[in-house]
């Protein structure tokens, strides 16, 4: 951690009553925000506290109602990203704002371009003003190099140096590590240290509390739209920030009785499959998961284990091997008789493989159930009575806040979508149940539900596969761990393995 | 066989590819049109209405101030408006960009025929005398050069116009600022934003440019090739322009590559008499050829990321 700023160093941004309305909803009620020069502030809160809305306003990019913004003491009006870009403020978005088919330099200069006489863009200097940077900064990037074949980390890298050439003092990142690895994290922490000690000011934007913990000084904290409390980094813990964002105790660690392994309910053997880029992602899988354990998958993204998940779910054709789930060969099946035969999968892409936004809660309900007897007549007839009574049943059962079962999809907070698809999946009682990221972007209250109905399935004798980016999400509710790495499993570990340990294992180091 | 014997005969004349440079010319205006338009992320299928409303008033302008130059300005700022039309109507409104093509195609055929009968009745348009046509320009010297000298500079003036547009557009898009800038806005408008780069004001004037560049085709087609106006006298080049666009993978010079062949096609079609195969089987050329185009025979092509996508700032 840096030294603590001093207490009377001087405010860098300061932001007073701020309030942004939407037709409904108060995104920022009167909102009082400060950070201080050369500090790493941390803003949490839970999705839809109005953290993005009190940056975006900070960035220019949204007007606020009323409320007055002072900059190094002086007021200043924002009305657009130039205003703030002008001040000093400087934004690393949460999806990055980089153009694949440009080049990195041509990223970075982008909006600020050294040209040559006649408006022709001058290649030469922009690597020199990159090269500059890098030196100045120690963030080294190719200039020449094409965006979209940088790894995330990099990309990052190159939205930072973007926002330090434009001369911002002040940075705002925006949920900085929701892509990256736990290395790449590291990484990140580091230049983020040494960017306040060269004099910046930095807003960190997160609702990952042990990061909060571990890179910034001071802490606020939003709820609803409103600021619920300061924290000084030093003088708090996770549960205490928790408890604030919320609103009231949250369970952090699930409650895990020893779990009571019965018969093998997935095998698999020697599993292959390609990318979607047709390489190799899976090279000989094998595993085996028991009813009434957890088996979690930890690896670093894009070691394969999407892709198994998919083969699985029957989404993705295997190259090699088989599947057996009890006694029966389910290698050949497509996804619609796997389903049958008693698999359930939540996948990954929440919004585009789990969930048609466009469609009401209820029929996302019973996607993939709506040829059942229960549901249509003759496979052909829906029966809207039935699906709304199963839609309200599930509704009830699994808390999905929506207006009503026949709002679209589309118009609900990122959790209560991901209950949706837990809802569906688990309401069908499956004996095998595939989780892919089941919390990803969700908030800590409906993390906690959700953990607890996944353990609830293991207890109620269902085999569980857990791939999940959260190594902690993986070590809390993992009965045993498989490290994936480069497409083969290279270790089967106990439940409460070491993270170092397992960090290891998924880097491809040896953990002899 | 004799049909191939035919055409390879017809390929070893100069007139041919004199013709076929022209045709692919008539093409390659709009086509820079809809690079330049669908680089800055506006899918344009309206270049066929700018051009017919552009041969048109090339015509209509050329008969009452006999000037073929200023009329070919008239109809630049003819395909402009049209272009305008689909810019607002996109842009601003963020309505669907095909839909607006097509209604844009169709009321210009609609507005072309409506405006003759209005002002010219029953009869045609009336025909231009050679002196006020877009005139032919006989580079010195170098025409004298055997069969290059008639294909490359004995041509008309737009064609020269054309080559060095092309060109331009080129240099404009990969090597300048402003190319920067309007493909950052064609790949991903919220990053171009967000560094401070006006969005709207660079798609506007990419639409816009793609109706100059359409009109003066149309300029071309009506007073430089033929001396009248008939209704949809364009007769789907501006959609042919369209597939060589896609087909030259959104590039000036693959479009370029891409005009040529269907120009050819063209040529070989308007020396069909020396041909002995049907007319009507010939005339299907140029559009075979964009048929087996787009069916992917150039593989599948990538456009701008953004290309179709209207922008509306802070919608994530």
């Amino acid at each position: 951690m840096t030294e603590q700023p001093q207490d009377e160093a001087p405010l860098a941004v300061e932001m007073r009553q701020i309030v942004k309305a939407w037709p409904g909803v108060v995104a920022n009620d009167h909102v009082d925000f400060e950070v201080r020069q050369g500090e790493i502030h941390a803003l949490v809160g839970e999705n839809g506290a109005g953290k993005s809305t009190l940056m975006n306003v900070l960035y220019g990019l949204l007007q606020p109602d009323s409320g007055e913004i002072r900059v190094r003491g002086r007021p200043v009006r924002l009305h657009g990203p130039r205003d703030a870009i002008a001040q000093g403020i400087g934004m690393v978005h949460q999806h990055f704002m980089l153009i694949p088919v440009f080049t990195t330099g041509e990223n970075i200069m982008l909006g600020r371009e050294p040209v040559r006489p006649g408006g022709f863009y001058d290649h030469a200097r922009a690597g020199q003003e990159i090269a500059a940077l890098a030196r100045r900064y120690g963030l080294a990037l190719d200039p020449n190099a094409r965006m979209g074949d940088l790894p995330v980390g990099l990309q990052q890298r190159a939205e930072i140096v973007k926002v330090l050439y434009r001369g911002a003092e002040i940075l705002i990142l925006d949920e900085p590590t929701g892509v990256l690895t736990p290395q790449e994290s590291a990484e990140l922490f580091g230049v983020l240290r040494d960017l306040v000690k060269s004099g910046k000011t930095i807003i960190f934007i997160s609702h990952k509390l042990k990061e909060v913990l571990e890179v910034s000084d001071r802490i606020t904290v939003m709820r609803r739209g409103r600021v619920v409390g300061h924290l000084l980094t030093r003088k708090t813990s996770e549960a205490e920030i928790a408890r604030q964002m919320v609103g009231r105790d949250v369970l952090l660690r699930v409650d895990l009785k020893p779990a009571r392994p019965g018969p093998v309910a997935l095998a698999v053997e020697g599993l292959g499959a390609n990318s979607d880029r047709g390489v190799p992602a899976l090279r000989g899988v094998s595993l085996e998961v028991r009813r009434g354990e957890i088996l979690g998958i930890a690896g670093v993204e894009g070691n394969g284990q999407s892709e198994l998940m998919e083969v699985l779910a029957g989404t993705r054709r295997p190259t090699a091997g088989r599947i057996r789930l009890g006694d029966r060969d389910i290698t050949a099946l497509d996804a619609a008789a796997i389903r049958t035969a008693g698999i359930a999968h939540i996948p990954e892409d929440r919004r585009g493989a789990g969930l048609i936004l466009n469609y009401s809660v209820a029929g996302n309900l019973i996607l993939g159930h709506q040829r059942d007897g229960s549901f249509a007549w003759r496979q052909f007839v829906l029966r809207l009575r039935a699906i709304l009574e199963w839609a309200r049943r599930l509704i009830g059962e699994f808390d999905i806040r929506t207006p009503t079962p026949q709002t679209p999809a589309r118009s609900l907070s990122g959790g209560n979508q991901q209950k949706i698809i837990v809802a569906r999946e688990l309401g069908a009682r499956p004996t095998v149940l595939l989780a892919a990221q089941p919390t990803r972007g969700v908030d800590i209250g409906a993390i906690e539900f959700i953990h607890r109905r996944i353990v609830a399935e293991r207890d109620g004798g269902a085999a569980v596969l857990l791939v999940s980016a959260e190594l902690d999400e993986i070590r809390s509710l993992s009965d045993r761990i498989a490290v994936i790495y480069e497409g083969r499993i290279v270790s089967i570990e106990s439940g409460d393995a070491p993270e170092d340990r397992l960090g290891l294992l998924m880097t491809g180091g040896s953990a002899r | 066989m004799t049909v191939l014997s035919d055409i390879g005969h017809l390929l070893l004349t100069a007139d041919l590819w004199h013709a076929a440079l022209a045709a692919a010319v008539l093409l390659l205006l709009p086509a820079l049109g809809g690079v330049i338009s669908e680089r800055s992320g506006v899918v344009n299928i309206a270049m066929e209405g700018m051009m017919l409303t552009g041969a048109f008033f090339a015509v209509a302008a050329d008969l009452i101030l006999h000037d073929p130059w200023l009329s070919a300005l008239v109809a630049m700022v003819a395909g402009g408006l049209m272009a305008l039309i689909h810019a607002v109507v996109s842009i601003r409104f963020r309505a669907d960009q095909i839909v607006s093509g097509i209604a844009i195609n169709i009321f210009a055929t609609g507005i072309t025929v409506f405006l003759i009968n209005r002002f010219y009745g029953l009869q045609d348009v009336g025909h231009l005398p050679p002196s006020e046509l877009l005139p032919n320009l006989q580079i010195p010297l170098l025409d004298q050069i055997p069969f290059l000298g008639r294909v490359l500079f004995q041509q008309n003036v737009i064609v020269y116009v054309a080559l060095i547009l092309l060109l331009l557009v080129h240099v404009l898009l990969f090597r300048t600022r402003l190319g920067l800038r309007i493909r950052a806005v064609g790949e991903h408008p919220e990053a171009a934003d967000t560094a401070g780069i006006n969005v709207y004001r660079l798609r506007y004037g990419a639409v816009i440019s793609s109706g100059l560049l359409s009109g003066l085709s149309g300029a071309f087609l009506a007073i430089g090739i033929s001396n009248t106006f008939v209704p949809n006298m364009t007769d789907g080049r501006g959609y042919i322009a369209l597939a060589a666009m896609i087909f030259g993978k959104w590039t000036p010079f693959g479009a370029f590559i891409a005009c040529l062949i269907f120009g050819l096609g063209q040529a070989i079609y308007d020396n069909n008499s020396i041909i002995h195969v049907s007319q009507y089987l010939l005339s299907m050329l140029p559009y075979i050829l964009t048929l087996v185009v787009l069916a992917g025979v150039v593989g599948r092509s990538q456009p701008p990321a953004a290309d179709g996508i209207p922008y509306a700032p802070g919608t994530e």
